[in-house]
């Protein structure tokens, strides 16, 4: 009977990166769902958009390093981060002027928009490897770690070590800080009402003299804000390469889908849903068993529920149940 | 203009010395695909050997010419059509090729059995190629990954470990090799906890780490690509102090690595395929004045496989693969005279005079079993942040 190992083992393996990568995917889920609330149309392109804004904070990250900039035991690249969100946002503003409005003048079909939103896709997908590359990008600076797995040992004398890098605290506070400004913004401020009532009833929003050309552009900045955030704190955590981001998009839009497309609120219970489900599903559960239970009883088994291969089956097969059983989504977004 | 007049005089010198028939050799490589940044080298070692072996003017059955198809290395139907034309198109009386191992299946059961063509594949290297129905006629210069997988077992053992968790990337290399590790670390003893897969380009490797340390082992046998999941991986449970020491296999092997994971990596070790034999070096200084670069993957093996095919077909005078894939075993194994790169005058020469020859070439030439490179590996560890060559087995 070790309860205390049993709990660090839990923290440091299921805890701590499924509360880091969730924090990720509810930041570019919430990309998603305030698009797909405002603009009404699922943008294929969020997953680019975020590749797009990383490599612009890359870009002046090296620009900062190479001045000798830095952000002390944090990562330059938050420094960085304000002109990755300004590059994107004006390049996410530009791509309305020249490709959406065209489309949203002609009041085209959702459908229609989500392949505009395709195509747009695969030109940022283009724009992104011409100018950094398709290689892995590592930009990570600053002190590595607030506890490394070997200090926590020696400190407290425990068997097991818990580890929690920097960018991982880093995810999570920005997360919530981000989130926490979002809701006020969404609540309390006259732009963030207008753009919930253009969400609510588009007609009536109209009707009650509001400017739609300013919520689609306010949309779309913090969008591209939210996408570039997302990026930066997921290629600080892991690494950057563009085909990698690309691949988000699938986690990213289960993520929004099953907390309710449109629900801002269902983006971050979703995005966490999806981080855990991924990790707890297929976690071989046998080292934490075997601290809490007499030794004599200690399994042989790994005690899997089924192979890290299912991992993307089980959030996929959640997806499903919740589109079965709710088909709004646990948050009650917009029915797809 | 010189070069051409060179060349052109050459090519009528050529045509009046050779016979009524020319002989021409199918080089079948992804050419364009995920191998196409290393098959340029490849075709450049297959040229290599046909020029040498036209330049001795000692090969009698005609002049030699090499025609390119494109395996795509992925695309089974494009490579079966790309071999179907080399062998009823344009003629050729064998293949070098093909290069990944699926594509390489397709072609051997859908042309080269049909069409009774012989073919030597450089890279090919998965284990189920070894058991292939083949009517005699595959034959590969690369090692299998079953090779490899007793490698790392012998390196292991040697190293005192007992019990490894191992993790393949989720494709026919990955699962061939953890398979074959699999079995013969078992037969020498040792343990693997857990042997998880997981996909390349994908965002997360937590789940994967967790369950790897959860089962736990002195060690992490990481089967996977350099710039892919291996490294992801690799990085989570650095971080999570799942483990610190790592055996990476050939597809592991780079300096990037390194680079993206830095001081944590000292203390882990690998093989990749290689040989510190004299023929190598010969190779490369031959690759450097032919404007190649020689230590490119594959490239010896390529310069070997066109090499041997050639050399068979003088010893059985006849450019049907009915006869010469008889002698390939005969000739590229012991006894008889060594034969390094840069000598097929001489080996044909004896080969003429009735000799027998052994074919060392680049690569340290051994075939096994069905007709497969024995392989060569080259042990390294990581130390001080650099590559370090332990040994060769």
């Amino acid at each position: 009977m070790d309860i205390l190992n049993a709990l660090i083992v839990f923290l440091n393996f299921v805890f701590v990166p499924g509360l880091a990568y969730g924090a990720q995917l509810a930041l570019g889920a919430l990309g998603v769902t305030l698009i797909y609330g405002i603009l009404r149309f699922s943008n294929f392109a969020h997953g680019d958009t975020m590749a797009f804004g990383t490599m612009v904070t890359i870009l002046v990250t090296w620009w900062f390093q190479s001045m000798g900039i830095n952000f002390g035991v944090l990562p330059t690249a938050l420094l960085a981060l304000p002109f990755g969100i300004a590059v994107t946002a004006l390049f996410a503003l530009g791509t309305d002027r020249v490709i959406y409005r065209f489309y949203r003048k002609q009041k085209a079909a959702p459908v229609i928009l989500v392949m505009v939103s395709l195509g747009v896709m695969f030109v940022m997908n283009g724009i992104v490897r011409l100018i950094i590359g398709v290689d892995d990008q590592n930009f990570t600076d600053g002190e590595r770690f607030v506890i490394s797995a070997g200090d926590f040992k020696t400190a407290t004398g425990l068997a097991e070590g818990l580890a929690i890098k920097t960018t991982q605290a880093v995810t999570v506070a920005t997360a919530l800080i981000v989130m926490a400004l979002l809701f006020w913004f969404l609540q309390k401020t006259r732009t963030g009402k207008s753009m919930r009532a253009f969400s609510d009833n588009e007609d009536l929003a109209l009707l009650s003299g509001i400017n739609p050309d300013r919520v689609v552009a306010v949309t779309w900045i913090i969008a591209a804000g939210l996408a570039t955030i997302a990026g930066v704190l997921y290629g600080l955590d892991k690494s950057f390469k563009p085909f990698v981001y690309f691949q988000l998009l699938l986690p990213i839009f289960a993520a929004a889908i099953v907390g309710g497309l449109g629900s801002p609120i269902g983006a971050i219970a979703g995005g966490f849903l999806i981080a855990f489900s991924e990790v707890m599903v297929t976690y071989a559960w046998k080292k934490v068993v075997t601290y809490i239970v007499p030794e004599s009883m200690a399994p042989d088994g790994l005690l899997q529920l089924m192979s890290t291969d299912y991992k993307f089956a089980v959030s996929f097969a959640i997806l499903i149940i919740v589109l079965i059983f709710m088909p709004t989504g646990l948050f009650k977004g917009k029915s797809v | 203009m010189k070069k051409l007049l060179l060349a052109s005089a050459a090519t009528a010198l050529m045509a009046g010395a050779a016979s009524a028939q020319d002989v021409k050799l199918g080089v079948l490589l992804g050419f364009t695909g995920p191998l196409e940044s290393i098959t340029p080298s490849m075709g450049a070692g297959a040229d290599l050997a046909i020029k040498e072996i036209n330049d001795s003017g000692k090969f009698t059955l005609g002049a030699v010419s090499a025609v390119r198809g494109d395996s795509t290395c992925i695309d089974a139907a494009a490579a079966t059509a790309a071999a179907e034309r080399l062998v009823t198109a344009d003629g050729v009386t064998a293949i070098v090729g093909g290069d990944c191992s699926g594509v390489t299946g397709a072609v051997l059961q859908n042309v080269a059995r049909p069409n009774g063509i012989g073919m030597i594949s450089p890279s090919a290297t998965s284990p189920a190629l070894s058991t292939a129905e083949d009517d005699g006629l595959f034959f590969r210069t690369a090692p299998s990954d079953a090779r490899q997988g007793e490698i790392m077992a012998d390196i292991l053992t040697e190293k005192g470990i007992k019990s490894v968790a191992l993790t393949y990337t989720n494709n026919d290399y990955g699962k061939g090799l953890a398979d074959s590790f699999g079995a013969a670390f078992a037969a020498k003893g040792g343990s693997v906890t857990i042997s998880a897969p997981h996909e390349d380009g994908k965002a997360d490797y937590s789940a994967e780490v967790a369950s790897l340390a959860s089962a736990g082992g002195e060690m992490l046998v990481v089967a996977g690509y350099v710039d892919q999941g291996g490294k992801g991986v690799i990085q989570a449970s650095l971080d999570s102090g799942a483990f610190d020491t790592f055996y990476l296999v050939d597809g592991m092997y780079g300096d990037a690595l390194i680079q993206a994971i830095g001081e944590p990596l000292n203390g882990s070790f690998g093989a990749v395929p290689g040989t510190d034999s004299e023929g190598a070096a010969k190779y490369q200084e031959m690759a450097t004045a032919a404007g190649f670069d020689g230590t490119s993957a594959f490239s010896p093996e390529s310069y070997d496989a066109a090499a041997l095919i050639l050399m068979a077909m003088a010893a059985a005078n006849s450019t049907s693969s009915a006869d010469w894939t008889t002698k390939v075993m005969d000739l590229a194994n012991a006894p008889g005279e060594p034969i390094l790169p840069g000598e097929l005058g001489k080996a044909l020469d004896l080969i003429a005079a009735g000799t027998d020859i052994d074919y060392i070439g680049a690569t340290a030439v051994e075939l096994v079993g069905s007709g497969e490179s024995a392989g060569n590996y080259r042990e390294y560890s990581i130390t001080d942040g650099a590559i370090t060559t332990v040994g060769f087995r």
